[in-house]
């Protein structure tokens, strides 16, 4: 029963719940076991064993009592959330009161917030059960989850490569069917491209369609958490969750969440004839990057389908996005190095008195404790961003990449005039080996040329499996942009083109997964 | 923009209060030379006309009732602290003044 | 006068007033910081009344946790435009906080929330009235939203100061409290005047503020701070154009709490500059701090150009664009200005220049208008408010506005004199009952039993006691030395405990001896 429980989508298991076929307390036990079974070191239970590695804190008993309470409410007669009991992981840059919360850095090691982010808050007004905290890239700053300061997290289709990042913890205990639900921030990429080297759903909302308050900043004008499942329909259910306005975020949009779950039924049910898409021509394999042989064939048959069931297809050209990487790669560690500056070892975190000083001062303790919390890439972006913002610097650097973000929204209006939504792969290859990039910064940052514009210019986006390359078996993704607002789009859509690749695939992509068995567990490296 | 210079590195580590080591001083301006020669196309591509872009989304004029909320009790304030003492968060001697 | 080798010394440092004065042209600029008196913070819901136990006024925002995020609160914007209205500066259409970065411990983000090149309200004047009455128009540059930071308390050393200082502790109650910043453009011309018009300049806008009820104003308390920016430039020869001269180096004093302190920190720095540039020395650019006990600067921080505050645009606010129906609603609810509601309430009252000043001066204006307004004649008023109460609050050390009695209750208390309830003793009691919490005069007069006896038989015998007393006496007033009646008078109303009306007595006193009280005569009663 449990490994049959593990491998449902949240919507199934919401129905069984609603139904009484199972209990929230079964739910939540058959994926703590698999996350005891699979998750490695630091899992509850687990023995010393090279596991996924997805989660960097794991809340049984909390969780356990949760869904003990959703059971009892349920059983008086209580009218619950549709989502109620089913399990959820939480990045672990979301503060969750009560729960550690380290946003994936040495420096937070041991913080246990005094409150819930909003996102936090609303998953647990629905009574979703929280199953723990997962892996991420340092603030999440980078594309592989390697740069955790708790180690990286593995990709369940190959332990040896990675998950992508920076929510490559949350992508990763979907892919593990360690949970059927997670979330996500996607600062430049952070929920789609994990979500497409790991063959699962991750969508960017519109920024302000979700609540920032209670993420840990990496850059606050780019930040967007969203939705992280294995079906276009289960991430529009945790989308409702998630979205709407709140007073505590000057930067909430004040509209009702776009209704994604009806776009996502629609979408299955109707499909897509007449709609028009976009191929936008700077993001299809030419130029900067490469894309893999694989990931374009994935992708052209995916337009192919869209294709048949009645879709136009036309070319956009988006001529400014090719200095979308460069713009942000200013603008993020121009917003990074001041939103870090909080990590001071005055009022809460690491403190560090510097080697060989009797008596420090305040500033050299800040400076150490900088220095021994902060992983390379954080003191890279925040070196790189200090210097953008230096006086002398600021207009050439942050003030010109701040224009470029004008011209790639006016390029998305413009594409937008002519398509309702816009296609790419969402990232040029499949996961990587772990450590191939590590040493290569502007490597690592390629990553996320395609999924970058997005961020900058405030709209939605979607990642979904669009098959496995056929060099390397492993999962490839395709992008989905819709304008700002128009996240139903992304849902409808990608809802459409998921039934059409299900039928071809005959059954979801996650079914190839090999078995994470003991002997995978054990042979992989360390 | 020319070549960032070691010494450029250690000014902007101290204003960033990060102590670095000499060979990450080295490390970090090599391979700041290199992030910034690829990122420096953004001079070329917008001119004088084009508006800078702050905020994704036009909102304006967002503000909040002068009303006061709870918050956080001083225990919980200072549940986090490094140290503390008579309620308040205890840091080493300040150097620089304000 | 003979010099001690300690005072040649300190002659070294500060060269004669007019010394200076007779060389250089004293430039200022003055830095206004004032609290507002919203009920929360700037960008968070804590309570900001002062004095609260150490951070018991915190939250997730105003500490600086990771993950809060903030929002403007909408009444310290109204205040600050309203200021911006009374200083007749033009509200900016559109304008953005800003971000200035730098760690220091009672900061909790380490970057200040403020507003850089888009204040709120800019190009505005103030007109201030020197004490000869003498008009001088000061220019503002702008007037900026931002925050406060936290208080510390530096321990261990000698001092107390953060020189020698062991550690500190740091209270973040204040940190988040809605600050206005005033700045002024460089104030020229004032000459010799410069400490006057400093003061006047920082009492003015008090005035105004306290006029606009958007603040406090205690600068003892630290709700109104000023920082003042001294240069000299060498006096022009006869003829030539002093605006070619060019400026000097300026510094900032800091830490002056109070109107005198403005004008002697000012006087003492305009001599210190002097001797430094007439011995040939070089002015450093830095900040000084003002010594308020022994009357000098000392030297603090050198402003240097490791100083790059890297501001940008606040990404977590969004823009102010306050729409003109709300502004010009703003602009009909400022208060008369304080120099204008001088002059009409002086017309208005007949007091003559030096009246008017003292009242001022006292901080008695409000005062006077409230008893005024409550039924008492502007003279009466007049004389509680620099007489007794006066008098009463020099006692007790605290300002006139803070005596526990209101305007209200002193024209209840003058009513009470003047219909012969009270004489002017027993009002005093009135007002000690008053004053110690007892209630209204009626409750104090009532609870203590201070009305004047009016019975003639109980004053006639106590009369008849007195003349037999002093027969002496009795016998000097029949003689028609009517003079002599006071010390009968002093001795029955002594008898009465001081609840007599004088006058009364004094009738019965002649009447009993059967003198008649001639017009003109010497008068023995009040």
């Amino acid at each position: 029963m449990s490994s049959d429980l593990i491998r449902r989508t949240a919507a199934e298991l919401a129905g069984l719940l609603r139904a009484g076929e199972v209990s929230a307390v079964e739910v939540t036990r058959a994926h703590l076991d698999r996350i005891a079974e699979v998750d490695g070191p630091g899992a509850a239970g687990a023995a010393q064993q090279p596991g996924v590695h997805a989660f960097l804190h794991v809340a049984g008993e909390q969780a356990l009592a949760a869904a003990a309470a959703v059971d009892a409410a349920r059983a008086s007669g209580e009218q619950l959330h549709e989502l109620a009991g089913v399990p959820i992981a939480v990045k672990d840059v979301m503060t969750t009161k009560g729960l550690p919360t380290t946003a994936g850095s040495r420096i937070l090691e041991g913080w246990v917030p005094p409150y819930d982010a909003t996102v936090v808050r609303k998953l647990h007004e629905a009574r979703l059960i929280v199953l723990g905290k997962t892996n991420m890239d340092e603030f999440a700053m980078g594309s592989s989850t390697e740069h955790s300061g708790y180690g990286p997290t593995r990709n369940p289709w190959d332990l040896d490569r990675i998950p992508g990042g920076s929510g490559g913890g949350s992508a990763a205990a979907l892919a593990a069917f360690e949970a059927p639900l997670a979330t996500g921030t996607d600062t430049g990429g952070s929920i789609r491209q994990p979500a497409s080297v790991t063959g699962t759903v991750g969508v960017k909302p519109t920024y302000g369609g979700v609540s920032r308050y209670g993420l840990i900043a990496l850059a606050s004008s780019l930040d967007q958490a969203g939705p992280c499942a294995r079906t276009v329909l289960d991430a529009a259910l945790l989308h409702e969750v998630m979205g709407g306005h709140d007073p505590l975020d000057s930067t909430s949009l004040n509209e009702p969440v776009p209704a994604v779950v009806k776009a996502a039924r629609d979408g299955a049910r109707d499909g897509i004839a007449g709609l028009k898409i976009g191929v936008i021509k700077e993001l299809h394999g030419e130029g900067e990057g490469g894309y893999q042989a694989g990931v374009r064939a994935r992708f052209d048959e995916s337009l192919a389908l869209l294709t048949e069931a009645g879709a136009e297809i036309v070319e956009v050209s988006c001529p400014s996005f090719t200095a979308a990487l460069a713009a942000y790669y200013l603008i993020l560690p121009s917003e990074a190095s001041s939103n870090l500056a909080k990590f001071d070892a005055m009022r809460y975190g690491l403190r560090v008195s510097p080697a060989g000083v009797s008596d420090p001062s305040a500033e050299q303790v800040m400076a150490a404790s900088r220095a021994a919390g902060f992983g390379d890439e954080v003191k890279r972006r925040i070196i790189l961003g200090t210097y953008a913002l230096s006086s002398g610097y600021y207009d050439a650097y942050y003030g010109s990449a701040q224009k470029v973000r004008t011209l790639i929204q006016r390029d998305f209006a413009a594409a937008f005039e002519v398509a309702d939504v816009l296609v790419s792969p969402t990232a040029p290859t499949t996961a990587f080996k772990l450590g191939a990039k590590l040493d290569d910064p502007l490597a690592m940052y390629l990553n996320d040329v395609a999924t970058i514009p997005a961020n900058l210019a405030g709209i939605p986006g979607m990642s979904l499996p669009s098959g496995l390359a056929d060099e390397d078996g492993l999962p490839a993704g395709i992008q989905l942009l819709a304008p700002a607002r128009a996240d139903d789009r992304l849902y409808r859509v990608g809802a459409a083109l998921e039934s059409l690749l299900l039928k071809q695939w005959g059954g979801s992509i996650l079914d190839r997964i090999p078995e994470l068995n003991d002997g995978r567990l054990e042979g992989a490296n360390r | 923009m020319s070549a960032i210079s070691r010494d450029e590195v250690a000014h902007l580590a101290n204003l960033a209060r990060i102590e670095l080591r000499p060979d990450e001083l080295d490390r970090l301006s090599g391979q700041l030379e290199v992030i910034l020669g690829s990122v420096a196309q953004v001079r070329e591509v917008a001119g004088d006309d084009v508006p800078a872009t702050s905020h994704p989304l036009p909102l304006i004029n967002v503000t909040r009732p002068d009303v006061p909320r709870p918050g956080l009790s001083a225990e919980q304030a200072l549940a986090g602290a490094p140290a503390a003492q008579d309620q308040r968060f205890r840091v080493p001697r300040i150097l620089e003044e304000d | 006068m003979t010099t001690t080798a300690h005072e040649t010394s300190r002659l070294k440092d500060v060269l004669g007033y007019d010394e200076a004065l007779a060389a250089f042209d004293p430039v200022l600029g003055l830095e206004v910081h004032v609290e507002l008196n919203t009920a929360t913070k700037m960008f968070c819901g804590c309570s900001t009344v002062f004095g609260a136990e150490p951070n018991t006024q915190v939250c997730p925002v105003c500490l600086g946790l990771p993950g809060a995020l903030p929002v403007l609160n909408g009444a310290a914007l109204e205040s600050a435009i309203r200021i911006g209205l009374a200083l007749h500066c033009d509200i900016a259409e559109w304008c953005r906080f800003a971000r200035k970065n730098y760690f220091y411990p009672d900061m909790p983000k380490n970057f200040q929330t403020s507003q850089y090149d888009e204040p709120i309200a800019f190009n505005g004047y103030l007109d201030v009235e020197l004490e000869d009455g003498e008009i001088f128009r000061v220019q503002v540059e702008r007037a900026h939203m931002e925050e406060d930071t936290g208080k510390s308390l530096h321990v261990g050393g000698s001092t107390g100061r953060i020189q020698g200082a062991e550690f500190s502790l740091v209270d973040y109650n204040r940190a988040g409290i809605p600050l206005i910043e005033i700045v002024t453009k460089t104030i020229e011309g004032a000459g010799e005047r410069a400490p006057e018009v400093a003061k006047a300049y920082v009492g003015a806008l008090r005035d105004l503020l306290r006029a606009l009820g958007v603040s406090d104003v205690k600068m003892e308390q630290g709700s109104l701070r000023c920082d003042a920016n001294l240069s000299l430039r060498p006096k022009a020869a006869p003829g030539a154009d002093q605006s070619a001269v060019k400026l000097g180096t300026r510094t900032e004093t800091k830490n002056v709490n109070s109107l005198r302190s403005v004008e002697r920190a000012v006087r003492y720095e305009i001599t210190r500059h002097a001797a430094v540039l007439t011995s040939g020395g070089t002015i450093l650019q830095e900040t000084r701090h003002w010594h308020e006990d022994t009357g000098v600067t000392t030297s603090g921080r050198e402003k240097s150009d490791a100083d790059d505050y890297r501001y940008f645009p606040e990404p977590d606010l969004v823009p102010i664009a306050p729409d003109a129906t709300y502004i010009e609603g703003l602009r009909a609810t400022l208060p008369e200005p304080p120099q204008e509601r001088r002059r009409r309430l002086q017309g208005d009252w007949s007091f003559s220049d030096k009246e008017m000043r003292d009242l001022y001066n006292g901080g008695a204006v409000d005062l006077v208008e409230a008893t005024v307004a409550a039924g008492t004649s502007p003279a009466a008023a007049r004389k509680w408010w620099t007489g007794e109460l006066s008098r009463r609050a020099n006692l007790d050390g605290v300002a006139l506005a803070e005596l526990a009695v209101t305007p209200a209750q002193i024209a209840q208390l003058q009513g009470l004199v003047e219909s012969g309830a009270l004489n002017d003793t027993l009002a005093r009691q009135a007002l000690e009952g008053v004053l110690a919490g007892e209630g209204d005069p009626a409750e104090v007069v009532a609870a203590r039993g201070l009305a004047v006896v009016s019975d003639d038989s109980a004053l006639g015998a106590a009369v008849d006691r007195a003349i037999e007393a002093n027969s002496g006496i009795a016998d000097k007033i029949r003689a028609g030395k009517l003079s002599a009646a006071g010390a009968l008078i002093g001795s029955v109303m002594k008898e009465m405990r001081g609840q007599a009306d004088a006058a009364r007595v004094r009738e019965l006193i002649l009447e009993r001896l059967t003198v008649s009280d001639g017009t003109g005569a010497d008068n023995a009663g009040h």
